[in-house]
């Protein structure tokens, strides 16, 4: 194991501090695992669940929670599709953009997004209410094409229905 | 999420259909323990830690010469006897790869949405033949459903006594978690995926030495795909011999294997039938052939790293062994058919832009040369190619294949690239510019 006592190097962003109910969150993530690094990709899960990203404040905060070092916490956070490091919308629409969705009609929904929504892939709407990303295969390839958005996938999705599973996500 | 599954078979009993009988006979997800007891739920777990040793069950599983269903097909019993064994071997870990991402597979969704119990038994009798008190599914972070049911189950199979501490009586311990991960397709290699469950980049490791004897935090463990682990249960209860006839003469390989269509085919969905079955058999009577009006130009046999097949090929038995003897690979075994409509330039962009992204970055050819792979087809696809460009591609297949890379991601999105450049040669050369700039003047191509 090693003898660097990584929190004294590390350097904190005084502006940032975890809340009560994240701190607590990542006490009970680091519990779970022997390694308290194992919990990492868990608490930045955490931090993005209360802030919707995971801003540059986090990262200090985060290793000194885990004792490791920064670059660590920094690579691991840059490296996963699904942690975010710049802000999103109240809602993100991952739409799948792998071979089977690709087959079935990706191009008119994709299209049909972006004209709807006034944005490209990788952007925000104005109103903070959606941010369209792509995603790899959902796994619901025979029911393609598919978007998850938040939690939840939606398929086969058509220039025709979108609007309607748009509308659940005011 | 609604798969179908099955769709269009007759009754199907234990002894035919050992991953997906009870869903077809429920009409739907067996999620609650006691409908899973009723349907011979944790009666395999029973046997197998109150009338077997691990020593038996590892040489049943041996015996019955499943093979890994992650793609691979490498023989799990085999796997199995590097992990070591014996009072000496100290803390081992258990690893059920769920972290399905390969276009066009979604047959281990099915299973863990399902039938969560028939994992989670198949993960305990793993866990007693190894030895290993300690387990993990490794799902990936998008399958939500599958969390939420895995976990629901874990709680329901902990109360019952099945999991935790002294299982049945036995002496045995085992605990048992659900790690969600956090997107990235090269997490499905296992060394790549040791490396994410310790909170590290999932860039994969070096082979040797192999994980069974130094995998996760140093300490020997085992990677085993969801639809390889959940077989455990039915070869322990039946047998090798009953496994090993699954497979009804249509293939040296054993077992039931779960394939399935995806593109515009009639029907889309997911059959379990005895490896060995024909792409046609599945394709034609199964899906009901291609949609109306469509012609198949080519298919994938199982995800985007594998070679492109022909409608000529489609006689040929979906096994490990055939699919590579005719230039291919089974991978997942879960079939993307191409139309005639389609435009393969587009489609090999779209499965390398697919490989690009998912890079991890640690090996130069795949971190620069797949991304440039992209902007050549792209041009093609435009018009734009220049002379060249082909020959240049095929030089790229070469330079990203087996051996000049750190693990199998590039050689993987090498082989759809070299098929399609050897089927449809034709149509790469179409998207070369007649005139272009590069081109001495008055001597266009």
């Amino acid at each position: 194991m090693s003898t660097v006592d990584f929190k004294s190097m590390n350097p904190i962003t005084p502006a940032f501090a975890f809340s009560a109910e994240e701190q607590a969150e990542i006490e009970q993530a680091i519990h779970h695992y022997e390694h308290p690094r194992a919990a990492l990709i868990d608490v930045l899960k955490i931090v993005q669940k209360y802030r919707r990203w995971v801003e540059d404040g986090a990262i200090p905060a985060i290793a000194n929670s885990l004792g490791i070092a920064v670059a660590d916490v920094e690579g691991v956070a840059t490296f996963y599709n699904r942690i975010y490091r710049r802000p999103v919308g109240r809602h993100v629409i991952a739409l799948c953009d792998s071979v089977s969705c690709f087959l079935t009609g990706f191009d008119l929904v994709h299209a049909s997004l972006q004209q709807r929504l006034g944005i490209q892939s990788g952007e925000t709407t104005a109103d903070n209410r959606f941010t369209l990303l792509p995603v790899s295969c959902l796994g619901v390839c025979d029911h393609g094409p598919a978007l998850m958005i938040d939690n939840t996938t939606h398929c086969p999705v058509t220039p025709g229905n979108l609007q309607r599973i748009l509308e659940q996500y005011p | 999420m609604k798969t179908n599954v099955n769709l269009g078979m007759a009754a199907m009993s234990p002894e035919t259909h050992p991953l997906t009988w009870r869903y077809s006979q429920a009409v739907g997800p067996v999620l609650d323990i006691g409908h899973y007891q009723d349907m011979e739920g944790y009666v395999a777990l029973r046997r197998a830690l109150q009338d077997m040793q691990p020593a038996d069950i590892q040489q049943r599983v041996k015996d019955s010469k499943l093979r890994g269903r992650g793609g691979a097909g490498f023989p799990t019993g085999i796997k199995w006897s590097l992990v070591p064994m014996g009072p000496k071997a100290g803390q081992k870990y258990l690893i059920c790869n769920a972290d399905e991402m390969e276009p066009g597979t979604f047959k281990d969704r099915v299973l863990m949405e399902n039938l969560p119990h028939q994992l989670i038994e198949a993960m305990i009798i793993t866990a007693y033949a190894l030895q290993t008190t300690k387990a993990f599914i490794f799902l990936r972070g998008e399958y939500g459903l599958a969390a939420a049911r895995l976990n629901q189950a874990i709680g329901e199979v902990r109360v019952a006594g099945l999991l935790g501490t002294d299982i049945l009586g036995t002496g045995f311990s085992l605990d048992l978690q659900v790690h969600t991960g956090a997107g990235r397709y090269i997490c499905g290699e296992e060394t790549a995926l040791i490396n994410s469950l310790e909170g590290r980049r999932a860039n994969p490791r070096a082979k040797p030495p192999f994980p069974q004897i130094l995998g996760a935090w140093g300490r020997p463990t085992n990677v085993n795909n969801v639809e390889t682990l959940c077989h455990i249960p039915g070869i322990i209860l039946r047998g090798a011999e009953w496994f090993k006839g699954l497979s009804c003469g249509k293939s040296p390989d054993s077992g039931t294997k779960l394939y399935g269509v995806s593109g515009r085919a009639w029907r889309t969905g997911l059959w379990e039938l005895p490896i060995g079955t024909t792409a046609r058999e599945l394709l034609e009577v199964h899906a009901g052939g291609m949609a109306e009006g469509l012609e198949l130009m080519c298919w994938l046999p199982g995800g985007a790293s594998t070679d492109f097949l022909l409608p000529e090929h489609l006689d040929l038995a979906m096994d490990y062994d055939t699919i590579m003897k005719a230039g291919s690979r089974m991978g997942t075994g879960l079939m993307i058919v191409i139309d005639h409509q389609q435009n393969i330039v587009s489609v090999v962009r779209n499965l390398e832009e697919f490989m690009a992204r998912e890079s991890c970055g640690w090996c130069t050819p795949c971190r620069e040369g797949l991304p440039w792979i992209v902007k050549v087809l792209k041009a093609l696809e435009r018009g734009q190619g220049e002379t060249g460009d082909i020959e240049w591609l095929q030089g790229m297949t070469r330079h990203l294949g087996i051996g000049r890379t750190f693990c199998a991601h590039a050689p993987g999105a090498m082989e759809p690239l070299q098929s399609a450049l050897k089927f449809f040669r034709q149509a790469f050369e179409k998207g070369i510019s007649a005139i272009h700039p590069s081109d001495p003047p008055g001597q266009a191509s």
